[in-house]
């Protein structure tokens, strides 16, 4: 599945750390008590969360999918907005590692008697969980939680903002079947303005040396996109032509407070991938897609469901990524705190 | 540095538990080796060979990381977390007779963290504990089936086990820690 595009000399072992004995241990430690946004981590520190994260998908083929490892840890999903996805990833992996979890939909909390969500946050914190996983509709409410939370605070997405640990399984998908990052032409295409996995996905892609190229309808592109190191254009041909990786993104109606597209159906003639679309980008081709799925606008059906189609692998990378940024993180808790 | 075994010493150490191994389990039937990382997955590979020259058949051979099972991992609150490696059991230990290996048996903890990971695996007919250094000072209940060598050591010793596919050489050595 090796593309052609990637340099004879990045075979797929350069971007598979070193082995441990020739790093010095301090080198591979994630030394952070939040998890907020891609733009925090180095390219080791990535490589590192990815190296884990294999490890931990092994642990999902076995008959007790369990590890007691963060036995006595509470961990505590603060969702805001609707998820199926990664709300449920992120509670499996964390029993997985025997944490105990707790799930507080916004729509049975205090949140609807007006409580703000530090207010939240505080009397959350007061029963002293270790972790808070937090999905919120403004970009920087993570930020705002760990300036005010002991608590280490994970970034299930925020707003418009960032959703990093979707970034990560990405880039796990795609290392496991390209090998390496470096050198890949990788086609975002979709809804650009509204996108938290497009921000994620552009920091951690450009960070591990991709050729990233975006493309949407004019209204959905933010100005100045270039400067985050990519080639914009509003010709999803131009930027799938020869592509090793193409991500789509959903038109996020939800968002939307105007109108950007003429309607659905124009914009799937203009911007959806459709079987024909995928023979323009290179033979190994992946088809990625951060979920939920809209069939008939920026996917069609039989792209979905294609051979070169990684959607349903995503989901399940998914877990294993979430399972190594728990345990990477539930290490230096208390050292960032005390700082 | 003392060297208290040096790369002969390992080679016929290894045959003699490789002869002990077929001697107490009458032939290798039912048998696998399962090393914990990583030297003792290094060991497990060259026992897998002996009993192959000695018997003419192949042990399934796996490799463990305990690392996720380790009772002292959220101890320390300052510090990073070690990095996991990947576990491979590529076959089912169920009623299987699992020779357990690692290279230096010291306060069992190690030993106790495997158990746990094996029992995850299954429920092996027995599990034998091959170790080539037993250095004393167990903290736990935890006894070898087959050691290669017996080390009285005092704690503030360290002994370090080498091996050529991981560090260029064989060799033994035990150290005096300079804390």
């Amino acid at each position: 599945m090796n593309s052609d595009r990637v340099a004879p000399s990045a075979g797929a072992d350069i971007e598979r750390s070193t082995p441990a004995a020739a790093v010095p241990p301090a080198a591979r430690a994630l030394r952070h008590k939040d998890l907020l946004g891609i733009a925090d981590l180095t390219p080791e520190e990535i490589l590192l969360i990815l190296d884990t994260a294999e490890a931990m998908k092994e642990i999902g083929f076995r008959p007790i999918k369990k590890v007691p490892t963060l036995r006595g840890k509470t961990i505590v999903n603060l969702f805001f907005e609707p998820s199926t996805r990664t709300r449920t990833s992120f509670e499996i992996a964390e029993k997985r590692l025997s944490a105990d979890t707790l799930n507080i939909a916004t729509a049975t909390s205090s949140v609807q008697k007006g409580e703000t969500l530090a207010d939240t946050a505080l009397n959350l914190e007061a029963m002293a969980p270790d972790m808070i996983v937090l999905r919120h509709p403004s970009s920087g409410a993570c930020h705002l939680l760990s300036r005010i939370c002991r608590a280490g605070i994970i970034n299930a997405g925020d707003g418009t903002h960032e959703h990093p640990t979707q970034a990560l399984l990405d880039a796990f998908t795609i290392r496991e079947h390209k090998g390496c990052m470096r050198g890949l032409k990788i086609a975002i295409v979709g809804d650009l303005l509204h996108s938290r996995v497009l921000r994620s996905n552009v920091l951690l892609l450009t960070k591990l040396g991709a050729d990233v190229w975006v493309s949407g309808p004019p209204t959905l592109v933010p100005p100045g996109i270039e400067r985050m190191g990519v080639s914009a254009t509003t010709s999803i041909d131009r930027a799938i032509e020869g592509a090793d990786v193409v991500m789509l993104l959903r038109v996020q109606l939800e968002r939307m407070q105007g109108v950007f597209v003429p309607s659905l159906r124009e914009y799937f003639t203009v911007f959806g991938m459709t079987e024909e679309r995928v023979r323009r980008a290179s033979p190994g081709v992946i088809i990625m897609h951060p979920g939920p799925l809209n069939r008939g606008v920026e996917i069609a059906s039989e792209v979905a469901d294609g051979p070169y189609s990684v959607i349903l692998e995503q989901v399940a990378n998914g877990v294993a990524i979430r399972m190594a940024v728990l345990y990477l993180l539930a290490g230096g808790v208390e050292h960032e705190a005390a700082a | 540095m003392p060297v208290v075994m040096d790369a002969d010493r390992i080679d016929r150490t290894l045959a003699r538990i490789a002869h002990e191994i077929v001697e107490r389990n009458r032939g290798v039937d039912e048998l696998a080796l399962v090393g914990i990382r990583t030297r003792g997955v290094t060991l497990a590979r060259r026992l897998a060979q002996r009993l192959l020259d000695i018997t003419k058949e192949d042990v399934p051979t796996g490799t463990l990381d305990i690392t996720l099972y380790r009772d002292d991992l959220m101890r320390s609150p300052v510090g990073p977390q070690p990095v996991i490696r990947r576990t491979e059991i590529p076959f089912s230990i169920d009623d299987r007779k699992i020779l357990l290996v690692d290279d230096v048996l010291y306060t069992g903890r190690t030993v106790r963290a495997a158990l746990d990971a094996l029992i995850d695996f299954g429920r092996p007919k027995a599990i034998q504990l091959v170790v080539l250094v037993d250095r004393g000072h167990r903290e736990l209940p935890i006894k070898a089936d087959y050691v290669g060598k017996n080390l009285p050591t005092s704690l503030k010793e360290s002994v370090q086990v080498r091996l050529h596919e991981t560090d260029g050489a064989d060799e033994v050595l035990v150290e005096e820690h300079q804390s």
